[in-house]
């Protein structure tokens, strides 16, 4: 029988190959990111940037008239930029109070018993489809909201009624959407706290409650101003959620109005759309996706700053 | 300004001593904040909201759903012939979209997250991926679903099909996949590589037979997260896979055409039952989505549970 000598070194060069072709492997992979935002961005230019060229610049992003099948088409686009801008402001600051207060209570003050409570309540709520918030929102928040306005503009005579599909409705669904994402990362945030931190301020006679509102919150601000820009985010951006409850016509955003967002513009017609139109549909796509690049770019900084702190 | 004369309230000044204030100015005795009791009820009542409104949410969607889930609702398709109503064509394009979209994006998130923790030595290319990643997460949906409509959509020529759909959802779950390995494969200790490193161990020989396996359980998690946010997408999904709902012919090849055939899920057969005001169905389809997202939930913490019994 041959015996077959067995060397380390045998093997070189097919493990050089395979080792070469595995790294090369892995760097295409993690250039799939890289490769996929390039790709966005670019399409979303090329067919939201036409239709500035072709109704102008002024007439789409200043001009209120949106009546895209009338004979003289008008692709105004202000109202829908100002309701997100308004709409995602007022529910951020409902939100953002109560999240961040919850997640005060799961790391500082709830005991561990009902934590367990809380917190898987709280990834739960992360889960649920945006479309069962915007089912619920109609059937729950909408009603609410006819009543509160039959009771607002009962001797009205020019008060268009909503029949409770408006602004006020659509803001709410978004302060619920957004309280989970807000919580975990201030949650997060807030553990990270270096314990002595609260053991100086408690020995020196502080209260828990001053501990928290004076020691603990400001050394996470970086981690909350984290929460708060992603929770915008997200609010900017949903669209399923608040298509049937924020009613969906183009008006100013007042509360008791129904009002159109820039997400919901563009799920409402994409499906009839055709021609300019269509390419001015694109074009809120890319307002969108503008005000989603500096949101993620104030995040960035944020977070350099955080990391350059500690 | 005499400090006692303020604490008592009167706005003169005390002549008193000061070891007569007991009651004010004590150490043995602590002083009631009204403000500080305010804001712990009003903690107390933040935290409480989150949970009642998950309990709200679950109580009502059981409440309106279940009258609605019956077999023949889990187990027909919708037919004007037979009169009936049924998801079974939106489950199984659900599962088809998560089968598919898993296939393409799990290698590539996982090989990723292998690059920047095993082989990336920093620098400007490791920060441009990372913000990317970023950036990907952070994108909203409804743009995944006007990038997935003209890329793959028009200019790959794929249409409205549910592989167009599931090379969307692919880019969107990406972060998702590299983020959570990423974390996994950081978890398995350095002495770990050392050691088959120096019994001669190649690094590709490495991270197959000893960083991969010991991170399994992190990736799984991964993997799993990405599911949940599959099942519940809907605006990427409109525009790219469009809202079809009939079953593949299961004879021959028909299951692999199926992915070239527009197929709405779960959640898009939901969103058309509510523009159609079909609330008992749209209930009966947000009881499933629930049932799935509890399920997901329990399943990762599970998972997470092992993983931590085991380090």
């Amino acid at each position: 029988m041959k015996e077959k000598t067995i060397s380390i070194m045998g093997s070189h060069k097919t493990k050089s190959i395979v080792e070469m072709t595995a790294q090369a492997i892995f760097t295409l992979c993690a250039l799939a990111a890289l490769i996929a935002v390039g790709a966005i961005t670019i399409y979303m230019i090329i067919s939201g940037a036409p239709a500035f060229t072709k109704v102008g610049i002024k007439e789409i992003l200043f001009s209120s008239v949106w009546a895209p099948s009338a004979s003289d088409p008008q692709y105004g686009i202000l109202w829908m930029i100002l309701t997100s801008i308004v709409g995602t402001f007022l529910a951020i600051c409902i939100g953002v109070p109560i999240a961040v207060l919850t997640a005060v209570f799961l790391s500082e003050i709830g005991s561990k018993r009902v934590t367990k409570i809380v917190k898987p309540a709280v990834e739960l709520l992360a889960g649920i489809p945006s479309v069962v918030y915007g089912l619920l929102g109609i059937l729950l928040i909408c009603p609410l909201m006819y009543r509160l306005e039959q009771f607002i503009f009962a001797d009205s005579q020019t008060h268009q009624f909503t029949g409770g599909a408006n602004l006020f409705s659509a803001i709410l669904v978004l302060a619920i959407m957004i309280l989970p994402t807000v919580i975990n990362i201030s949650e997060t945030a807030l553990r990270a706290v270096p314990q002595h931190y609260r053991a100086s301020s408690l020995a020196l006679g502080a209260t828990k409650i001053q501990t928290i509102f004076k020691v603990v919150l400001p050394a996470a601000k970086s981690g909350i101003l984290t929460a708060i820009v992603l929770g915008t985010g997200r609010a900017i951006g949903e669209a399923m959620a608040i298509l049937l409850v924020a009613g969906n016509a183009v008006n100013p955003p007042e509360f008791f109005h129904s009002v159109r967002f820039l997400t919901t513009g563009i799920v409402s017609e994409m499906s009839y759309a055709s021609g300019i139109h269509r390419e001015v549909l694109f074009t809120i796509g890319l307002v969108l996706f503008l005000f989603i690049m500096v949101i993620n770019i104030i995040l960035n900084i944020i977070l350099k700053k955080g990391a350059k702190q500690s | 300004m005499n400090q006692f004369a303020t604490r008592t309230g009167d706005g003169v000044l005390s002549k008193e001593p000061p070891y007569q204030f007991v009651s004010g100015n004590s150490i043995y005795q602590k002083k009631v904040r009204m403000g500080d009791n305010v804001l712990l009820g009003v903690i107390y009542f933040c935290a409480a909201v989150s949970v009642c409104l998950l309990a709200g949410i679950m109580g009502y969607v059981i409440y309106r759903g279940l009258p609605a889930v019956t077999w023949e609702f889990l187990s027909t398709v919708p037919s004007a012939l037979k009169g009936t109503f049924g998801i079974l064509a939106n489950i199984f394009n659900t599962i088809y979209i998560i089968v598919l979209t898993l296939l393409i994006v799990t290698p590539i998130g996982i090989g990723s997250a292998i690059y920047l923790t095993e082989y990336a030595k920093g620098g400007k290319l490791v920060r441009m991926i990372e913000f990317t990643t970023e950036t990907l997460s952070g994108i909203p949906s409804i743009i995944y679903g006007l990038f997935g409509m003209v890329f793959f959509g028009v200019v790959c020529g794929l249409g409205f099909s549910i592989l167009t759909g599931a090379l969307t959802l692919a880019i969107m779950i990406l972060p998702i996949i590299t983020r959570t390995t990423q974390e996994a494969l950081k978890t398995v200790p350095e002495s770990y590589r050392t050691g088959a490193l120096g019994m001669g161990a190649t690094k590709w020989y490495m991270i197959r037979t000893i960083i991969l396996p010991s991170a399994m359980p992190g990736i799984v998690t991964g993997v799993i997260l990405g599911i949940g946010r599959i099942v519940g997408e809907s605006a990427a999904l409109l525009f790219t896979a469009g809202s079809v709902n009939m079953l593949p012919k299961l004879a021959g090849t028909g299951i692999f055409e199926h992915a070239l055939k527009s197929g709405g899920t779960l959640t898009i057969q939901m969103y058309l039952s509510m523009t159609k005001a079909d609330y008992a169905s749209a209930f009966g389809i947000a009881l499933v989505l629930l049932a799935v997202v509890l399920g997901i939930n329990l399943l990762t913490k599970y998972i997470t549970k092992k993983l931590d019994t085991n380090h």
